[in-house]
Parts: structure tokens; C-alpha cells; sequence
């Protein structure tokens, strides 16, 4: 479904990807795990086209997207979840799930959308009329998910999302990713730093260590690699 | 209750509005006859009223803040405490449709004298509501906003000048040239923000302005181009009454148009986008908005309302030079917005009136009417920080659970 091709990126002169190749298939959940710079954040701009890349391609169903526009590839079908939640803190929870079906038309079936979201997260629904700004980190977070499905992507990219939170709401949360992948047959490609949680739910990993792919495999495979499990999993 | 720290804290104040005020108030000079006149008395009465004033701030903050404890112990109620009533929509539609008869009306009650005034103040209501586009709505901080407002009133006085054009025909290319100006800066400015974006918005709009000053044979330099025609009724010749009335209505008009449209857009697409990027410029790009595209449209339709009353500036006054278009006006058309309150649209309109009409009416309190006019903004800054009117209800209901209120049945927005 996307596949990134000997990806380089700079900042300026600096490089912060080396030859990075990424395959992600339909209906799987791939994480990206690896420590604080290692390139993860400036991996998912790449896909996103915020950053393009200096050498490589990156394909989408079939499709070079390296190159297009940030809003033409969220048309795509491909929406992130940025970094720190980034929802708009004024407007309200209603609001900010509007914003996130901006570039759909349909509005019979975005109403549609935001009730089923409203299912799935059950606080945002009683949060709807209240600011962003005023929700608790974890609300936040799931308002930023839920933001993010209301374009109905193909492909959801998530960065860190347990970042500051508590280990309860972390998990809730990644069991809501899990039950997207498994009845909507979501695909997601997941950025983490909490490699114990994310080896877990997904089904292929990557492991990336100053701006190189270092290792690569079945996230149950690399949960039992050794180098991992000292180097991510603190065993 | 007034407590000594209440009485010593309004004392100092009173102490310091003197010292602030000493120069101006008290210190007459005379310079035919060298004397030096000292008004003692003014200062004693500042003392008196701001110490007074001063006071009476402190003990209304006072009440409020115990109010506000109380509130919070009953957990978070909606509190929309003043202006509570223009939400309604009975009565805002009452205060609309009365303040439209006034405004119809107005010139059979009033002298020419008052209905020119008025027509200036509604010049400034579409003013404000042009700049409220880019600063209130799309949160983009424009500091050269006159320079639009002087490329329409140049575009009327040079195309009647060398083609004799009028005015129903130069109002939709002011209009035009406005929005392609606010392209022209547009484009550099695209990646900054904040302060820096203010600093090069400014700078635009000085440029424009030096340039209609040093450009002598495009603009006639700072001595104008005068003897441009009044807008025409029909072939009409108008007495100079009539001629006013003429221009109060075309304002009126105008200024319909341009909220007609304003209000459009900001509950457009378009609208949310501007909202979005005032928020969070990430975020915006993760929900797929274009931020080119939606910068360059926020400074190109709010310039286009510059444009056209710039047009009907150069057309009221019938001369214009660049003395008119210096950054001062720039800055009071950015107080209108702010005054009034970001992105309100009737917060605006009554901002500019105030701001416009209110030096006109201090005429009366003649030589201190700019130090009123500072003290005024400065109390009203201070009592209603987010302007007259604000945008958009920032409070909100918790259904609690002794008093659960649905949250359909609060309006999901006013805008
Ligand atoms: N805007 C930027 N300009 C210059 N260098 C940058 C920029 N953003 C990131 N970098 C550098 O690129 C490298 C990768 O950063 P990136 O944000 O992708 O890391 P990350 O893996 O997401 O880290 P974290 O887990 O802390 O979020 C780092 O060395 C960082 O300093
Ligand atoms: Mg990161």
C-alpha cells in the first residue's frame, strides 16, 4: 500500500534519513520505533510531504506521492496524527472533527462519521461543546485520532501517541487502534517510543537508529530479538 | 468593603495619573508673551478622578472575583455574564432591524455636518471589517493595512485623472487591485508569522506610502491630485447636501454588502480554514488545508474592502495625498478590530463607530479630547480584554450531574 524507497532527507546540510525503505501493507498495523531524534517524527513528514525527500520516492497505492502537496496526499487517503496532538485548542471538540472531514464533501455520510467516532470514544461525545483546549491530555490525544479518521484515510499515521500519558489511558487508546485495524480493516503505520505497547499490537516493525533502518521484521520476532530488548524494551 | 490597601493602591494611582498628565495639563506656556501659565487646579482634579475611577475599578474586580469563587463552587455553569442578550437571536434580529431603521433615517434628523461624520465612522466599519478578515479570522497580524485603503483611492484619483473614468465604474477595479496588492504581499510573507509578519506588513505598507510621496510623476507627489469627481446619480447635478445624503447612502450600501459577504465567508469553508490556521498551522496542514491558498486568500479579500473604500474616500474628499494613508491609520483601523473584538463582526461595526465617532464628540473637552481618547482605550483594554463584542462564546456548560443540561440545546456557535 506505501512504500518509501531509499529515502534521504536533510535539514539544511544535515542529514537526518539515510536509505530508508518502509513497505506497508494493506490491513497491517507497521510500527517505527527507535529513540528520542532518531528520525521517526521526520519520517512521517516525508510520507506526508511536508518534507520532501532529497533522494528516493515514495509510493501510495501505487502512486508516487513524493513530490505532491501535503493536502493533496490527505486527499489520498493518508492522515496523520501529529506529534503533541496539535488540535485547535479554541474550538470545540465538534469543531475539531469538522476541520478533520475539511477536504470531504459528502455531508451526509461525515455526519454519519462523527456519530460512529462518538461510539468509539464515548468522552469526546460528552466533551463536544467544550474548547480543545480544556480537554485532558489523553481526550486530546483520542480527539486528535478521532480528527484524523474523519477524512476516512486509507492509512493512519500516528506519532507517539502515548507520549504523556498514563499507562491506563495509553493502553486504552492503542486498544482503539486495535479494534480499528481488526473491524475497519484501518491500516496504520505507528511511531512510538513505548516499544513494549507498540511490538504488541503490531503486526511488523522497524527499528530506526540515527536516521537508519536497523532493524526490520515480525514485531513478535523483534519483541524476542535480544539487541531489541535491551536497547527498547529495558529487559 | 474598601480596605486600606484599596484606599492606598487608588491613592498611588491618582499620584502617578498626576505625574503622567503634569506636561499636558498643568504646564501652559505662553509663547508670545513668555510667560508660563500654571494650571494647579487641573491637577488636582486628575488626582481626584483617577483616585475616584481607580477605586471604583478595584472594588467592581473586587466583587467580581468572589462572584467568580462562588460560581466555581457550583461547579462550571454557563456564564456569559455581559452581552448575554445579543446571543439571542430575538434580540439581535430586534437590534438589527433597529439599528437599520436609524441608520436609514438618520439623515432626515441630522445636519449635513453629523451625517458626514457618520459616513466616515461607516468608511471605518468597512475598514475594520476588510482588516478583521486577515487579523480577526485568519489571525495573520497586518500592520500595513492602509496601503490597500491608498491603492484604491490612487487607482479612482489616477484613472479619473488620466482617463476620466467615474466612480461606479473604478469601484469594482479598486475593489480588484486591492486583492492583487494583498497578493503582492502576500507572497513574501507566506512563511512568517507573528511578530516578524507584523514588521514586513508594516514596512509594505510604508513603502507604498513613500512611494505615492517620492513618485511624483505617477502620483504628484505630497501635494495630491485634487478635483476628482463625486460619484454620479444618473447624470444628475446634486446641490452639496444632497450630495452628502447621496454619498451616507452609497456607504450604507456598501457597508451592507460588505458584512453580507463577511458574514458568508466566515461561516464558508473558506471561513474554517482561516479559523484553523489561526490556531494551530500543523494541524492544519495534517487536516489537508492548503496554507498557501488560504493565507493568500485572507490578505487578498480582506484588502479588496481597503480597495473599495479607498475608492470612496478619494470620491467623498474629492483630493487625495499621502498624508492620508500614514501608519497611523493603519493602527486605528487595527484598534476598530481589536476594540471591537477579533473576528465579531457586529464587534466591528460598533467598534469603529466608537473609535471614529468618539474623537469627532470630544471636540467638546477640545484639548485633552487625545488624552480622553487614549484613557478611554485603555479602561476599555482593561474591563473587556477580548473586545466590546466577543467572537464567539468561550464558556460553555458541563452537564453535571445535579443539573444535566443537553448540550444540543446550546447553540453550536454564533457566528
Ligand atoms: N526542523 C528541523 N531542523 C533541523 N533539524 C531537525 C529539525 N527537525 C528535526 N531535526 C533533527 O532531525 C533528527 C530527527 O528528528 P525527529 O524529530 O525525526 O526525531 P524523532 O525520532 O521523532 O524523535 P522524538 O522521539 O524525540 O520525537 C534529529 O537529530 C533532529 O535534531
Ligand atoms: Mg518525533
Amino acid at each position: 500500500m506505501l512504500e518509501l524507497q531509499n529515502i534521504d532527507v536533510f535539514y539544511g546540510n544535515i542529514q537526518a534519513l539515510h536509505d530508508i525503505s518502509i513497505t506497508i501493507r494493506q490491513g497491517e498495523i507497521v510500527t517505527l520505533i527507535g529513540a528520542n531524534g532518531a528520525g521517526k517524527s521526520t519520517t512521517l513528514m516525508t510520507i506526508s510531504g511536508i518534507l520532501p525527500p532529497r533522494h528516493g520516492r515514495v509510493i501510495f497505492l501505487n502512486q508516487q506521492i513524493s513530490g505532491l502537496m501535503p493536502d493533496r496526499i490527505v486527499q489520498l487517503g493518508i492522515s496523520q496524527v501529529p506529534e503533541g496532538r496539535h488540535i485547535f485548542p479554541a474550538l470545540t471538540v465538534s469543531e475539531n472533527l469538522d476541520l478533520g472531514a475539511f477536504l470531504r464533501r459528502d455531508h451526509a455520510a461525515i455526519a454519519d462519521d462523527k456519530a460512529w467516532l462518538y461510539g468509539l470514544f464515548p468522552i469526546l461525545e460528552k466533551r463536544r461543546q467544550q474548547p480543545g483546549g480544556t480537554l485532558s491530555g489523553g481526550e486530546q490525544q483520542m480527539l486528535a485520532i478521532a480528527r484524523a479518521l474523519m477524512a476516512r484515510p486509507k492509512l493512519l499515521l500516528l506519532d507517539e501517541p502515548s507520549m504523556g500519558l498514563a499507562p491506563l489511558i495509553t493502553k486504552q487508546i492503542f486498544e482503539i487502534l486495535l479494534k480499528l485495524n481488526k473491524e475497519h480493516q484501518t491500516t496504520i503505520f505507528l511511531v512510538e517510543q513505548n516499544a513494549n505497547l507498540a511490538l504488541r499490537i503490531a503486526h511488523r516493525a522497524y527499528v530506526l537508529e540515527n536516521g537508519r533502518v536497523v532493524l526490520q521484521g515480525d514485531a513478535a520476532v523483534l519483541r524476542d530479538n535480544p539487541v531489541v530488548q535491551k536497547a527498547y524494551l529495558g529487559m | 468593603m474598601i480596605t486600606r490597601h484599596d484606599l492606598r493602591h487608588a491613592g498611588l494611582t491618582g499620584l502617578w495619573f498626576m505625574f503622567l498628565t503634569f506636561p499636558l495639563v498643568v504646564i501652559k506656556i505662553n509663547p508670545i508673551e513668555h510667560t508660563v501659565h500654571w494650571r494647579w487646579s487641573n491637577m488636582v482634579w486628575i488626582g481626584v478622578v483617577s483616585f475616584l475611577a481607580s477605586l471604583t475599578i478595584r472594588l467592581v474586580q473586587g466583587r467580581r472575583r468572589t462572584g467568580e469563587n462562588e460560581k466555581q463552587q457550583s461547579l462550571l455553569q454557563t456564564s456569559v455574564r455581559q452581552f448575554d442578550l445579543l446571543r439571542r437571536p430575538a434580540f439581535f434580529r430586534a437590534a438589527l432591524i433597529t439599528s437599520s431603521v436609524l441608520l436609514i433615517s438618520f439623515p432626515l434628523f441630522f445636519s449635513s455636518y453629523q451625517v458626514n461624520i457618520l459616513t466616515t465612522a461607516l468608511m471605518y466599519v468597512v475598514l475594520g471589517l476588510g482588516l478583521n478578515i486577515v487579523v480577526g479570522m485568519a489571525g495573520l497580524l497586518d500592520l500595513g493595512y492602509v496601503a490597500f485603503y491608498a491603492v484604491g483611492a490612487y487607482t479612482y484619483a489616477l484613472l479619473h485623472l488620466h482617463f476620466n473614468l467615474g466612480f461606479w465604474m473604478v469601484l469594482p477595479i479598486g475593489g480588484l487591485l486591492g486583492a492583487l496588492f494583498g497578493l503582492l504581499l502576500g507572497f513574501p510573507v507566506l512563511r512568517l508569522r507573528g511578530d516578524y509578519l507584523a514588521i514586513v506588513t508594516l514596512a509594505f505598507g510604508q513603502i507604498v506610502r513613500l512611494i505615492l510621496e517620492n513618485w511624483s510623476e505617477f502620483s504628484k507627489g505630497p501635494s495630491g491630485i485634487a478635483n476628482i469627481a463625486r460619484p454620479g446619480l444618473f447624470g444628475l447635478t446634486l446641490s452639496p447636501e444632497a450630495t452628502i445624503t447621496y454619498l451616507y447612502y452609497l456607504m450604507i450600501g456598501l457597508v451592507g454588502l460588505t458584512v453580507f459577504v463577511v458574514n458568508r465567508l466566515q461561516n464558508s469553508r473558506i471561513g474554517r480554514a482561516w479559523q484553523a490556521l489561526r490556531e494551530d498551522e500543523i494541524a492544519c496542514q495534517a487536516m489537508g488545508i492548503d496554507k498557501t491558498k488560504i493565507k493568500l486568500s485572507a490578505f487578498a479579500l480582506g484588502a479588496t474592502w481597503a480597495g473599495m473604500a479607498g475608492v470612496f474616500f478619494a470620491a467623498k474628499t474629492t483630493f487625495v495625498n499621502p498624508a492620508s494613508f500614514t501608519f497611523i491609520e493603519s493602527a486605528i483601523i487595527l484598534c476598530i478590530v481589536v476594540l471591537g473584538g477579533m473576528g465579531s463582526i457586529a464587534g466591528v461595526m460598533v467598534g469603529a463607530l466608537i473609535l471614529i465617532l468618539l474623537p469627532e464628540y470630544l471636540r467638546a473637552v477640545a484639548d485633552y479630547r487625545m488624552l480622553a481618547f487614549g484613557a478611554i482605550l485603555v479602561v476599555m483594554m482593561i474591563v473587556r480584554p477580548q473586545g466590546l463584542i466577543a467572537p464567539k462564546r468561550r464558556t460553555y456548560t458541563l452537564p453535571s450531574t445535579h443539573n444535566p443540561v443537553n448540550s444540543s440545546d446550546v447553540p453550536a456557535s454564533d457566528r
